[in-house]
């Protein structure tokens, strides 16, 4: 069940920052439900996910880890001296981890690589990139917008994570994006706006987009509207949980807070899959 | 322009295609009366990826990632300096066979001027792991290295220029070759700006040994020129590239380490903009005392110091 999942993915997730006390919690929050379902309600097979937003790695590797892709020893190294798993994505050594992110307005050019490889290779191969909405101030991810559109790389599916913060201030402050989806419109897209916080907003988009592709060869981009530091009352909405780590009184505040939410959210008072 | 050699690059690229099938081609929309047989030839895997440099060099290092050998073409200048960022984290740090082909290495694109030319390309990216470059001296050599490159299945750069005309037998492509015998002077070049050595007069000619460097990082220094370099301790240097970071830098940290430090080393490498006006590649090279007149006065006092 996904809702268990993400619960999981979470609690992992914030012990790894609570132990290596360290930052980007926030990062990982607003797309924590987004990579759950990617892995767990939509990749199949040989389908590939990169995280464009390589801050959110801790998020990454607790989704790989609930998937038994990376061990409890491995996820224990995190920020320790000598970890394969750095705070953004390496380059070497986890090979569900096709390339190192972190560098923003690399994703999408790679995934559109793979996805165009892939599609020369005749295999019906899918990729799921995810960037986030500060990361849309680079150039080189309006590049490749340009670049998917035209190729109509249909089997890369592009979700911005649209948490509407970015390093030290909100997008709309600092470079604004909006109108955001008439922008991706524009560019030959067929956008969908969804709530990335629930699952049952994450299916529908995941349907629509099936619905798409039996009639058009348009590729996708998902605007998944989520909260920086989703869930955590203290810290969500703000700049300081791209940052700040969690001091102890903070991270029991946060477990208690998680599972009330997700106990909440078995009992239906949330939408489940 | 160096038209001929582009003529060369296309050729040997087409030949390529007959003899493997994981070749993808990307142009950064350039290639005009160049690259058109190679768009036939490769159908669908040619791609004119628009000006559009840092998504290309992505893009190349995912075609990587799934199995195919992309190759990467467009000025020298765009194809190494806009997408740097892209070279050293998806193609280098990944050890990606993704082939960067950059033309109007130096001063070859001449009066477009200033932000068409090409002179740290070759330090841009002896910086970069795993990176090997390719810098062709004739015509001839653009096949070879074009098949070595592809048979490397590690990053490479193709730096192309003119086509050089150097007279005598010169042995075929290789990392070091030695051009000619002379007496009193090493000369270590790369690229076709060592022919400007041979407009000088016989018996300046006769002085100078001639080695040329064709690959980067460089490869130790061959016994042949070991001998040569204690025997007689002069040396320069010629680039058309600016010297940080270029071939006499890296030359220079060779010798110390092989004990072979000269009595005296001079590296001629480009000057950049020094009278703020333009021209043609010769006119800049002359500019840089890398050719012409300006290239005997400074060989003539090198030889008499």
């Amino acid at each position: 069940m996904l809702e268990e999942r993400v619960f999981s993915v979470k609690r992992r997730f914030l012990a790894m920052y609570k132990k290596a006390n360290a930052g980007h919690i926030g990062s990982s929050l607003s797309c924590a439900e987004i990579l759950v379902f990617l892995q767990f309600a939509w990749m199949t097979g040989d389908d590939t996910l990169v995280l464009s937003k390589g801050h959110a790695a801790a998020a990454l590797y607790s989704l790989f880890a609930e998937a038994e892709l990376l061990s409890t020893a491995q996820i224990d190294s995190y920020y320790e001296e000598g970890t394969g798993l750095p705070a953004l994505p390496p380059f070497s050594g986890i090979k569900e981890i096709p390339f190192a992110t972190g560098s923003l307005g690399h994703g999408l050019s790679l995934s559109a690589g793979m996805t165009f490889g892939s599609r020369l290779n005749r295999e019906k191969r899918r990729f799921f990139c995810v960037t986030s909405d500060g990361e849309l101030d680079e150039g080189s991810v309006w590049e490749a917008a340009l670049f998917i559109a035209h190729h109509k790389l249909t089997d890369l599916i592009w979700v911005v994570d649209r948490n509407q913060i970015q390093a030290i201030g909100r997008t709309e402050d600092v470079l604004a994006l909006e109108p955001l989806d008439a922008k991706l419109r524009a560019f030959g897209f067929h956008v969908l706006s969804v709530d990335g916080h629930d699952f049952a907003s994450l299916l529908m988009a995941r349907d629509e987009c099936l619905r798409v592709w039996d009639t058009q060869a348009v590729p996708v981009v998902i605007i998944a509207n989520t909260v920086k530091g989703h869930g955590l009352s203290y810290m969500q909405d703000t700049v300081d949980s791209h940052y700040l780590p969690m001091s102890d009184a903070q991270y029991e505040q946060a477990l208690a807070e998680l599972t009330r939410a997700h106990a909440a959210a078995v009992n239906g008072a949330r939408s489940a899959v | 322009m160096a038209l001929e050699v582009r003529s060369e690059f296309a050729q040997a690229m087409i030949a390529l295609f007959e003899a493997r099938a994981d070749l993808v081609f990307i142009t950064g929309d350039l290639g005009y009366l160049a690259l058109e047989g190679v768009a036939q030839a490769y159908g669908e895997r040619f791609i004119n990826a628009g000006v559009a440099e840092q998504n290309a060099i992505s893009f190349a290092a995912g075609l990587a990632r799934v199995g195919h050998q992309p190759w990467l073409y467009s000025a020298a200048v765009f194809t190494v300096l806009r997408g740097y960022e892209q070279i050293r984290n998806d193609v280098c740090l990944h050890d990606l066979p993704v082939k960067l082909v950059g033309n109007g290495g130096g001063y070859g694109y001449g009066i477009m001027g200033a932000t068409h030319h090409a002179l740290e390309d070759v330090g841009a990216l002896r910086a970069l792991p795993n990176m090997t470059l390719y810098v062709p001296l004739l015509g001839t050599d653009v096949a070879q290295a074009v098949n070595e490159m592809a048979a490397d299945p590690r990053p490479n750069y193709l730096r192309l220029g003119a086509a050089a005309k150097i007279p005598g037998e010169i042995p075929p492509f290789a990392a070091w070759r030695r051009l000619k015998q002379g007496q009193s002077c090493v000369v270590i070049g790369t690229g076709p700006v060592l022919q400007g050595l041979y407009e000088l007069a016989p018996e300046l000619l006769d002085e100078l040994e001639i080695w040329c460097v064709g690959m980067f990082p460089l490869a130790d220094l061959p016994d042949e020129l070991l001998t040569s370099l204690k025997e007689k301790r002069r040396v320069f240097t010629i680039e058309e590239h600016y010297r940080a970071c270029g071939l006499g830098e890296a030359l220079s940290y060779l010798l110390l380490q092989r004990g072979a430090a000269p009595e005296s080393l001079l590296c001629l490498s480009a000057a950049g903009y020094p009278s703020g006006r333009y021209g043609s590649q010769r006119f800049h090279q002359e500019e840089s005392g890398l050719a012409g007149q300006p290239l005997v006065a400074i060989v003539e006092e090198f030889l008499r110091g």
